[in-house]
């Protein structure tokens, strides 16, 4: 029995990965969640959103290269961030006057602004492929580890080493700023105490005087800022893929409606919730067992419940689970 | 314009399309496009009964249609002797015992409280998932190990393909029975993203289970229930027809097999579309339309709206079964990885938007038009990028990037398209009466 070593095993493989993950995908999870709370409706383009606000940040960021400019050990991508968020900003922006106000002026119903969002999914699948092409495309440059697995082990002269790249520390960084900020926005700032006013009444909000439109533009600005940096810390993990992003939509909004769609504090742990079970159940338990059994109980097959390509099984399973017994999420949804 | 002469004229200009592309590019693209369309005209009828009659929003249709292809494998391949022999029964109890401690576990947790319930649930789950493993992994292991270049899985019933048809639109029901009971009867919302995972979860299924449908491996050479070409031009009596018509026996043989396919499918079509319009116009699809219209009002006559909605689910998911099934008995492969939602559940539903949603003749019409625009965008998309590029100069990156991703401009044109009528003519083209 090896305690210290099954420790570390477990922390590289399922800790320090779902950290990553949970985070990316609770920002993801946000931005849906604050169109349903101010919207009211489910954002399908969500995913393909990321995906246009990544490729604006991967072609600012190969601007900057090709000008020698870099970000030290850091990817240069978090430099060409705010290009990004920018160029996203105003594509939700025009989007939402051409195509979603008409709707809101008329008070269509959610379902039918559902379908909308399906059309511009569709379109700006289509840019994000005109532009940038289907490849896969990685772009993070700058430091690979912080610290490797060889380097933990001479370190600590443990058999097992633990690797932490530098994507997954900056993803978790970089998650716990934004969703500071958001809730620093939502709770002590007079737009944000609108938007939340907003969300929870529209006609008492619309009575005391709050512009309905501005409210709308706020919203549609914060979800370029999280749908973007969602997008670039996932393609900064693991590479940009216009596909991939499309099917993000699913764990993203199953994190969403496991939290509770419509409740912000809902989508952090609704992504954590999802990343994590994704990953321990198709984690093979077999290295950490190794450690942690004695030998004559040591397993012979690799001890994973179900197989990586049925990550996707996993958030959906969960997701029906709790539409089963608690629909409204675990911590409650409908308002901001 | 009245619906009487708008119909025909629709269906007419429909015609024209077809016997254009027919003279422009050759018979064969066309009745290549008639047939697709067919299909795509019996999926948009399926969704057309469950978003147009009863409002339900169901975006995985994706996964019913490839339920119904892993349906025609089943039913018309031969099955493999030995793959049964090795590990056929193993495979079988294994799922067996899934489905015995699922039903279990749905039993214990309605006739038991507190934590006798919580207990039992645990031990009954937990046990028969490691002794569903047990059993099943070895089968499966078995199977696949049969002579994995050619085979490698347990093969079908060896039947007709076309009863492959209905026996698709049976499993589509069944997984609808499953996603309905679990997500009907909450948020419109709700249904959307459910059946958005199951369909991703149908084809991670297909692509992964290797005993069951070959996964990434691909089935290959599906029978077919017309003749193959080659058997046609060897046929003295048929070249000496075909030469009576005045045609090479290589053409007449493929146009004369993608006919056969086309009169198939247009058989298929015109039956449902009858029973469609004999449901919309009786009294239960009165009743359907009064609950999508006010589902308050009709559960206050005493309507159960959640039984409805699961029936009129079901249904759709078993038309868009059948078409599924259709699908792969004319490409003659189940290929899984060719299955992406955007093809197979985004555009049926530009189809029944453009068409109409509510009036089965609109579906029909939106599958066709906009099958033919999906197949003709590329060459026309092409043709502009080139005339566009024309004044540039030769391998300059621009003109390079802009030809090569003409090819993307597909989904461009469908999301235009579908905003464009979701805007200016919600009602599509042939508006609901």
């Amino acid at each position: 029995m090896d305690f210290l070593n099954a420790l570390v095993a477990l922390a590289n493989f399922v800790i320090v990965p779902g950290l990553a993950y949970g985070a990316q995908l609770a920002i993801g999870a946000l931005g849906v969640t604050l169109i349903y709370g101010i919207l009211r409706f489910s954002n399908f383009a969500h995913g393909d959103t990321m995906a246009f606000g990544t490729m604006a940040t991967i072609l600012a960021t190969w601007g900057m290269q090709s000008y020698g400019i870099s970000f030290g050990p850091l990817p240069t991508a978090l430099l060409a961030l705010p290009f990004g968020i920018a160029a996203t900003a105003l594509m939700l922006l025009g989007t939402d006057r051409v195509v979603y106000r008409f709707y809101r002026a008329q008070k269509a119903k959610p379902v039918i602004l559902v379908i909308v969002s399906m059309g511009v999914m569709f379109i700006m699948n289509g840019v994000v492929r005109f532009i940038i092409g289907v490849r896969d495309i990685r772009f993070a440059d700058g430091e690979r580890f912080i610290i490797s697995a060889r380097d933990f082990k001479e370190m600590t002269g443990l058999r097992e080493g633990l690797a932490i790249k530098t994507t997954q520390a900056i993803t978790v960084v970089v998650a716990f700023v934004v969703v500071a900020a958001l809730f620093y926005f939502l709770n002590r700032t007079r737009t944000g105490k609108s938007m939340r006013a907003f969300s929870d009444n529209e006609d008492l909000a619309l009575l005391s005087g709050i512009n309905p439109e501005h409210v709308v533009r706020v919203t549609w600005l914060i979800v370029a800022a999280l749908a973007t940096v969602a997008g670039v810390l996932y393609g900064l993990d693991k590479s940009f893929k216009a596909f991939t992003y499309f099917q993000l939509l699913l764990p993203i909004f199953a994190s969403a409606v496991v939290g509770g769609l419509g409740n912000p504090l809902g989508a952090i742990g609704g992504g954590f919730v999802i990343a994590f079970s994704e990953v321990t159940i198709t984690y093979a338990w077999k290295k950490v067992a190794v450690y942690l059994l004695p030998e004559q109980l040591e397993p012979t097959g690799l001890v994973q419940l179900l197989s990586t390509d049925y990550k996707f099984a996993v958030s959906f399973a969960i997701l029906v689970v709790v539409l089963l017994f608690k629909p409204t999420g675990l911590f409650k949804g409908q308002s901001l | 314009m009245s619906d009487a002469v708008k119909t025909p004229l629709y269906f007419a200009c429909v015609v024209l399309l077809i016997v254009g592309t027919g003279i422009v590019q050759g018979w064969n693209s066309a009745l290549l496009i008639l047939n697709m369309g067919l299909i795509s005209a019996i999926m948009s009828l399926g969704v057309n009964l469950q978003w147009g009659f009863a409002g339900l929003f169901n975006i995985g249709i994706m996964g019913f249609v490839a339920l119904g292809g892993l349906a025609a494998v089943l039913t018309a391949m031969p099955p493999v002797t030995e793959a049964w022999a090795a590990g056929g029964l193993r495979v079988l109890s294994g799922l067996a015992i899934g489905a015995a401690t699922v039903i279990g576990a749905i039993f214990a947790y309605r006739h038991l409280a507190g934590r006798t319930r919580t207990g039992i649930l645990l031990v009954l789950l937990i046990g028969g998932f490691f002794l569903f493993r047990a059993v099943f992994d070895a089968g499966v292991a078995a199977v696949e190990a049969v002579n994995p270049a050619s085979t490698g899985y347990l093969g079908g019933l060896g039947l007709p393909v076309i009863i492959g048809w209905p026996l698709g639109g049976v499993i589509a029901a069944g997984a609808a029975w499953i996603i309905g009971k679990a997500a009907l009867g909450l948020r419109s919302d709700y249904l959307a993203i459910a059946t958005l995972g199951i369909a991703e979860i149908v084809i991670n299924i297909m692509k992964n289970e290797d005993w069951l449908s070959r996964g990434v491996k691909n089935v290959i050479g599906l029978p077919r229930p017309v003749p193959l070409e080659v058997d046609l031009q060897a046929d003295p009596g048929f070249v000496a027809q075909a030469a009576d018509l005045g045609l090479d026996p290589v053409l007449a043989s493929t146009l004369y097999v993608k006919l056969a396919y086309g009169a198939l499918f247009a058989i298929v079509l015109v039956i449902l579309l009858w029973l469609a319009q004999k449901a919309l116009n009786s009294p239960w699809g009165r009743m359907m339309r009064a609950i999508r219209d006010n589902e308050v009002a009709a559960e206050a006559m005493g309507k159960d709206v959640t039984a409805r909605h699961l029936q009129v689910f079901i249904l759709g998911s078993a038309i868009c079964g059948i078409a599924g099934a259709m699908m792969t008995t004319l490409d003659g492969q189940l290929t899984p990885t060719s299955y992406q939602p955007l093809r197979f559940t985004f555009l049926v539903w530009v189809m029944v938007i453009v068409g109409g949603s509510g009036n089965n003749f609109g579906a029909v019409l939106g599958g066709f038009v906009i099958w033919w625009l999906w197949v003709q965008v590329e060459p026309i998309g092409l043709a502009l990028m080139n005339l566009i590029t024309m004044g540039m100069a030769d391998g300059s990156f621009l003109k390079q990037h802009l030809i090569e991703a003409a090819a993307h401009m597909r989904l461009l044109t469908m999301g235009t398209i579908l905003l464009l009528v979701l805007r200016f003519s919600p009602r599509g083209l042939l508006p609901q009466r």
